[in-house]
C-alpha cells in the first residue's frame, strides 16, 4: 500500500471548469464556503459566459469558478492555478495555460470523447499526446463513477444522475484538501430538501468522490491549509451583491426609513433585486420596472414620498438613468444609484468586469450636475459602502452613485458580521414647520450642509412644488441669470462640502517610499497583493485606496504631492488617472487593463517596478 | 358635550387649490378650463389638501402642478408615471394625479404610460390631447392626423396616429374616459368619477391649442355645429346621439356601428356597460371614427374595480410579516452558514 504524505501549504488556488450546465459555479462556491467555515481566508472569482446554456463542449461555453484559500488574509483569487479540475476538453483547453508547471490537473476522462475533443478543437487527445507533461495529472472517470454511485437512488434517470458529477468532483477535491465532508453533506441536505431524490444522488456522488480519493491510491499527497488569523468574530461567506443588499437593509434600519428598491433586470445587478425581493417581512418594497428609466423614476418618486429610494443597474442602465439622476440633482432629494460595472461600451461583456463607468458617474449628465460618487472595493466591503452611500445621500439630499463591479458583485469572501451597535447612526429629519416668516421655502438650506429641507407630502401647510426647472429659494421657477448662477454654484458647493464629512485618505507608506499607488474599487485586492509582494522583495511602497471618488478626501492632494512617482492602476484606460492629474497637477502614470477580469497581482508587481525603474533611469542620466 | 364635539373638517374651496403662481398658458388655451375643473372637483372629495400630489412631465400641460396649491413635482419628459408610481406605492395615503400631454404620454413616455395602466397603479392620469406639440412650437404629435401639415411635416404627416382611449383600453386600464375642454359640466363629472376610482384612472381631454392647432375639435363643438357627433356614454343606457337622438350604436361582430334608431329599433341598441371585464366593446366604441372628424364617444368607457398595485404590494408585505414576523436585522445578518473566529 502506498503512503500518502501530508503537505502544508499557506495558500492554494483551485479552479473548477466545465460546461456552463455542469454546475461548476455551485461546486466552486461550495468549496470556497467550506474552506471559509473551516477557518481559511478565501477569495473567489466566478467566470461564466453570458449564455445560460452555451452549446455543450465548446470553449466559449466553459464556465469556471476559482477559489484561493489561505492561512493569511488573502485579497485576490490568485494569479495562477495550483489545481485545475477540468470536466471536458474545452475546459482543459481554456484553462490549462493558467496552471503552474507541476500543478495538479484533475480531469473527468469520461468527458474526453471524440466529439468533445473535436468541439474543443483538439486534433489529438491531450490526455495522451504529451500536452499534460510537466503537470501532475489525475485521470478519473467521474461520470462513470457517479452513475455507479447513484444507480440505486430511486426516481433519478441517467441524465439526472450524470448531473451529480460535479458533486463527485467536489468530493475528490474536498478529500485532497482535507475538507470536513460533514459540512458539505449537511449543506446538500438543506439545499435539496425539496427534492429528496436529487439530494440523495448528490450526497452519494459527493461521498463517492471523497472515498475515491482515499481508496483509489492515485494521489501521492494530500494538502492542508491552516486556518487564517482573521479578526475574531462571527463570519459568513458573502458575495458583493448579497453584502450590498444587506447593507441597504441595514441602512434603512438605521435611518428608520422604508427601503424602496426599483430596478430592471440586468447582469450583473439582478441579484440585488432577487435578494431584496425576498425581504418583504422587513417592509422592503421592491419594484421591477418596465425599464431602467422607470426604475430610476420610481425610486426618486419613493424618495419624494419619504422612503429610501434606491435603484441598481449596470453600465447600459446607468446611461438610461442619467436624465432622472439629473432631475434628482435639481430636486435635491436622496437617491442611491448602484452601478455594478461590466465590460462596455454598449452591451460589451455582460458577465465580465471593468471599472469603466467612473467618468460617466462623475460627469455623465448634461448641465452642471455634480453628485457624490463612492466605490466598494471587495465583496464584504459592499455592505459598508451601501451604508456610507445611504448616509451621504440622506444627509445631503442628493443622488449618489455607488460603484461596484461584476467581479466583486459575484465573488465571495468571509464577512465578519457586525453587531448592530457597530453600524453608523443615520439620522433623518423631515421638515414640519414653515421655515421663513410663516412660509415654507423648499430651497432654503441648512447653512452647514447646504441640504434643503425634506418634506413628507401630507404635511399640512408645507405644500410646495419642485421640478426640473431652475428655482429660487422660495421654490418659484426662476429664469433670472444671477439666481441660476448662484444655484449652480451652491449645488456644486454642497457636494464639495461632503469632503468635510468623510475620512481622510489612508496612507499606507514605508519610510522613503518613492512610489505611491492610488487605487479605487475592486483593484484593491490585486494592489494589496502586489504591494505586499514588493515589500517582501524589499521595495519600499506607498499606497492609498480611495472609497470616496467625489468629493475626493481633503488630504489627497497633499498625499499625492508627497511622492516623486504616482501610479494609478485601473481596469479602464485611465479614468481616475485623469481626475488625479487634473485635480492635483501631478504627473501620475496609469497601469491599465480591460481584460474583463481583475489584475493579476504579479502583473501589477512588474508594472509598479517598471514605473520605479523609469525613475531610476531618469536619475542616472 | 365637549368631548363629543369634533372639529369639523376644514371646508376647502376651489381657491384653496390655486397656487400663488399665475398660469402662463396662452389666452384661450384649453388648459385653463381643465385647471378650473380639477380645482373645483378636489374640494368635494373630503381629502385634506396636503394629501394631493400632482406630477407631470414636460410640455404645456405639464406646467399644471405649479398652478395647484398642493404637493407637486414637475418631472422630466414622459416620465411622470414613473415618479407617480414611486410616490403612490411608497405612500398609499396620498392621492396622486398625473398631468400629461399627447407627446409626453404617448410618444416619449409611451412605455411608462401603458405599464402604469397594466399594473393598475393608484394614480389618475389626465391626458391633455391637443394633437400637436405646443411648447416646442408646432410639430406634429403622435395623435396628429395623417396628412396634417405642421412645421415638421411640411408635406403632411405620414405617421398613423394613436387613439389614446383605444391604447388605454388595450393596456386594460381599469378606468378609461374621454371628455372635452369646452364642456365644463361633462369634464367635471368625468374628473369626479376619476377622482373616486381606485386604480389607474385615465382621462383623455380633447383640448384646443389656440396657437398651433386651433379648431382641432370643431367637429364636436357646439359653436361649430358639432353636437351631432357627440356620443354621450351613460352606464345602463342605450347609446343614442344626434340632435334628436335619432342615431344609435349597435355592436356587430365585435365592431361598433352607427345606425338609425328608427331602422333597428331602440331595443337593439348597445346598452352601455362600463363594468364589462373584457374591454373589447369599449375598444370598439373608442374608435368609431378612426381617421378624423366624425361621431365620437365621450364619457366613461370602462370602470372596473381590480386590486391596485400598491394594495397587492402591501398585502404581500403584510402576509410576509404575519408569517415571519417583522424583520430582525441581527438575525438576517447572521443567517446562512456562519462560523466563529476566536
Amino acid at each position: 500500500m502506498g503512503t500518502v504524505t501530508v503537505q502544508e501549504l499557506d495558500s492554494v488556488v483551485i479552479r473548477f471548469a466545465g460546461d456552463s450546465g455542469d454546475g461548476m459555479q455551485l461546486t466552486g462556491e461550495r468549496f470556497g464556503n467550506v474552506s471559509g467555515i473551516l477557518g481559511n481566508d478565501i477569495a473567489t472569482f466566478p467566470d461564466f459566459p453570458a449564455e445560460i446554456r452555451a452549446p455543450a463542449g465548446t470553449t466559449y461555453g466553459v464556465s469556471a469558478y476559482q477559489v484561493q484559500i489561505a492561512d493569511y488574509d488573502v485579497t485576490t483569487p490568485g494569479d495562477t492555478l495550483d489545481v485545475l479540475v477540468a470536466m471536458n476538453p474545452a475546459a482543459l483547453k481554456v484553462h490549462l495555460p493558467d496552471v503552474v508547471r507541476g500543478g495538479i490537473v484533475i480531469v473527468n476522462t469520461d468527458g474526453f470523447t471524440q466529439h468533445n475533443l473535436d468541439r474543443a478543437g483538439y486534433t489529438s487527445n491531450p490526455l495522451e499526446d504529451g500536452t499534460l507533461q510537466g503537470y501532475r495529472v489525475y485521470r478519473i472517470p467521474m461520470t462513470t463513477l457517479t452513475l455507479e454511485a447513484v444507480k440505486e437512488v430511486e426516481g433519478i434517470g441517467k441524465k439526472e444522475a450524470e448531473r451529480s458529477k460535479n458533486f463527485f468532483a467536489l468530493g475528490v477535491v474536498s478529500w485532497l484538501f482535507g475538507r470536513n465532508p460533514e459540512v458539505t453533506e449537511e449543506w446538500i441536505r438543506q439545499k435539496f430538501r425539496s427534492s429528496p431524490a436529487v439530494m440523495e444522488a448528490n450526497l452519494k456522488a459527493f461521498r463517492a468522490g471523497y472515498h475515491y480519493g482515499e481508496t483509489a491510491e492515485i494521489f501521492e499527497a494530500v494538502y492542508r491549509v491552516k486556518p487564517a488569523r482573521l479578526e475574531p468574530g462571527l463570519y459568513r461567506n458573502i458575495t458583493g451583491n448579497q453584502a450590498m443588499a444587506l447593507g441597504l437593509v441595514a441602512a434603512a434600519h438605521q435611518a428608520r426609513l422604508t427601503l424602496y428598491y426599483a430596478s430592471y433586470p440586468i447582469t450583473p445587478a439582478s441579484d440585488l433585486l432577487h435578494e431584496l425581493a425576498r425581504l418583504k417581512n422587513f417592509g422592503v418594497k421592491t419594484f421591477q420596472a418596465e425599464d431602467e428609466i422607470a426604475a430610476a423614476g420610481a425610486a426618486l418618486g419613493a424618495s419624494y414620498g419619504g422612503a429610501l429610494g434606491v435603484t441598481g443597474t449596470s453600465g447600459p442602465g446607468l446611461d438610461l438613468k442619467q436624465e432622472t439622476i439629473g432631475l434628482a440633482v435639481m430636486l435635491e432629494l436622496p437617491l442611491v444609484v448602484i452601478d455594478n460595472q461590466r465590460g462596455g461600451p454598449s452591451t460589451g461583456l455582460p458577465t465580465k468586469s471593468e471599472q469603466t463607468d467612473l467618468l460617466t458617474a462623475l460627469f455623465g449628465r448634461h448641465g452642471e450636475a455634480p453628485l457624490p460618487v463612492i466605490a466598494a472595493y471587495s465583496p464584504a466591503h459592499c455592505f459598508w459602502a451601501a451604508l456610507e452611500a445611504v448616509r451621504i445621500a440622506l444627509k445631503y439630499r442628493t443622488p449618489l452613485i455607488l460603484l461596484s463591479d461584476g467581479y466583486i458583485a459575484n465573488a465571495s469572501e468571509p464577512f465578519r458580521i457586525p453587531s448592530l451597535d457597530e453600524l453608523p447612526e443615520i439620522a433623518v429629519s423631515f421638515a414640519s414647520e414653515p421655515n421663513r416668516d410663516g412660509e415654507f421655502w423648499p430651497y432654503l438650506r441648512d447653512p452647514e450642509t447646504l441640504a434643503r429641507p425634506w418634506v413628507l407630502p401630507g404635511t399640512p401647510g408645507l405644500e410646495h412644488r419642485v421640478g426640473g426647472l431652475e428655482k429660487d429659494e422660495r421654490g418659484r421657477v426662476s429664469y433670472d441669470f444671477a439666481n441660476h448662477d448662484r444655484m449652480v454654484k451652491t449645488r456644486a458647493e454642497k457636494v464639495r462640502r461632503i469632503a468635510r464629512d468623510i475620512p481622510p485618505a489612508r496612507l499606507d507608506a514605508d519610510g522613503g517610499a518613492e512610489l505611491l499607488v492610488v487605487s479605487w474599487g475592486s483593484t484593491w485586492g490585486s494592489v494589496a497583493a502586489a504591494v505586499r509582494r514588493l515589500r517582501e522583495r524589499g521595495v519600499r511602497m506607498a499606497w492609498t485606496h480611495l472609497v470616496h471618488l467625489n468629493p475626493l478626501p481633503p488630504n489627497l492632494g497633499e498625499v499625492v504631492k508627497s511622492f516623486p512617482k504616482v501610479v494609478v492602476p485601473e481596469n479602464n484606460l485611465g479614468q481616475l488617472l485623469k481626475v488625479i492629474r487634473a485635480e492635483y497637477l501631478v504627473d501620475a502614470k496609469g497601469v491599465n487593463s480591460v481584460e474583463g477580469r481583475p489584475f493579476r497581482a504579479s502583473d501589477l508587481e512588474e508594472a509598479f517596478l517598471e514605473v520605479l525603474g523609469e525613475r531610476a533611469a531618469e536619475g542616472a542620466r | 358635550m365637549a368631548d363629543q364635539v369634533t372639529k369639523p373638517a376644514v371646508q376647502l374651496s376651489r381657491k384653496d387649490f390655486a397656487s400663488e403662481v399665475e398660469p402662463r398658458w396662452c389666452p384661450g388655451c384649453g388648459d385653463y378650463p381643465i385647471l378650473a375643473a380639477v380645482q373645483s372637483v378636489l374640494p368635494e372629495l373630503g381629502i385634506p389638501r396636503e394629501n394631493f400630489v400632482f406630477v407631470s412631465g414636460i410640455g404645456c400641460s405639464s406646467r399644471f402642478p405649479y398652478y395647484m396649491n398642493t404637493y407637486g413635482v414637475h418631472g422630466i419628459h414622459g416620465r411622470a408615471p414613473t415618479l407617480a408610481t414611486g410616490i403612490a406605492t411608497a405612500r398609499p395615503d396620498l392621492q396622486v394625479w398625473v398631468a400629461t400631454g399627447d407627446g409626453d404620454a404617448l410618444s416619449i413616455g409611451g412605455n411608462h404610460f401603458i405599464h402604469a395602466m397594466r399594473r393598475n397603479v393608484n394614480i389618475r392620469i389626465i391626458l391633455f390631447n391637443n394633437r400637436i406639440y405646443g411648447l416646442t412650437k408646432g410639430q406634429y404629435s403622435p395623435t396628429s392626423e395623417l396628412g396634417k401639415i405642421t412645421k415638421s411635416s411640411p408635406f403632411g404627416v405620414i405617421d398613423r396616429p394613436f387613439n389614446p382611449v383605444s391604447l388605454a383600453l388595450g393596456a386594460e386600464a381599469t378606468f378609461v374616459a374621454r371628455t372635452v375642454d369646452f364642456d365644463r359640466q361633462h369634464m367635471t363629472e368625468v374628473l369626479r368619477r376619476a377622482a373616486h376610482h381606485k386604480g389607474t384612472a385615465f382621462v383623455e381631454v380633447l383640448q384646443n391649442c389656440v396657437v398651433f392647432n386651433e379648431g382641432a375639435y370643431d367637429f364636436l363643438t357646439p359653436r361649430a355645429g358639432g353636437l351631432a357627433y357627440q356620443i354621450r356614454l351613460e352606464h345602463g343606457k342605450p347609446v343614442r346621439f344626434g340632435p334628436k337622438g335619432e342615431k344609435g350604436i349597435v355592436i356587430r361582430g365585435g365592431r361598433a356601428e352607427v345606425v338609425d334608431v328608427e331602422e333597428v329599433g331602440e331595443e337593439n341598441l348597445y346598452v352601455h356597460d362600463e363594468t364589462l371585464e373584457d374591454p373589447s366593446v369599449h375598444f370598439a366604441l373608442s374608435r368609431l371614427t378612426p381617421d378624423g372628424a366624425g361621431p365620437t364617444a365621450l364619457g366613461v368607457f370602462r370602470a372596473v374595480r381590480k386590486p391596485t398595485y400598491d394594495e397587492l404590494m402591501h398585502s404581500q408585505i403584510a402576509a410576509a410579516q404575519e408569517k415571519l414576523g417583522p424583520g430582525d436585522l441581527e438575525r438576517l445578518l447572521r443567517s446562512g452558514e456562519t462560523w466563529k473566529v476566536e
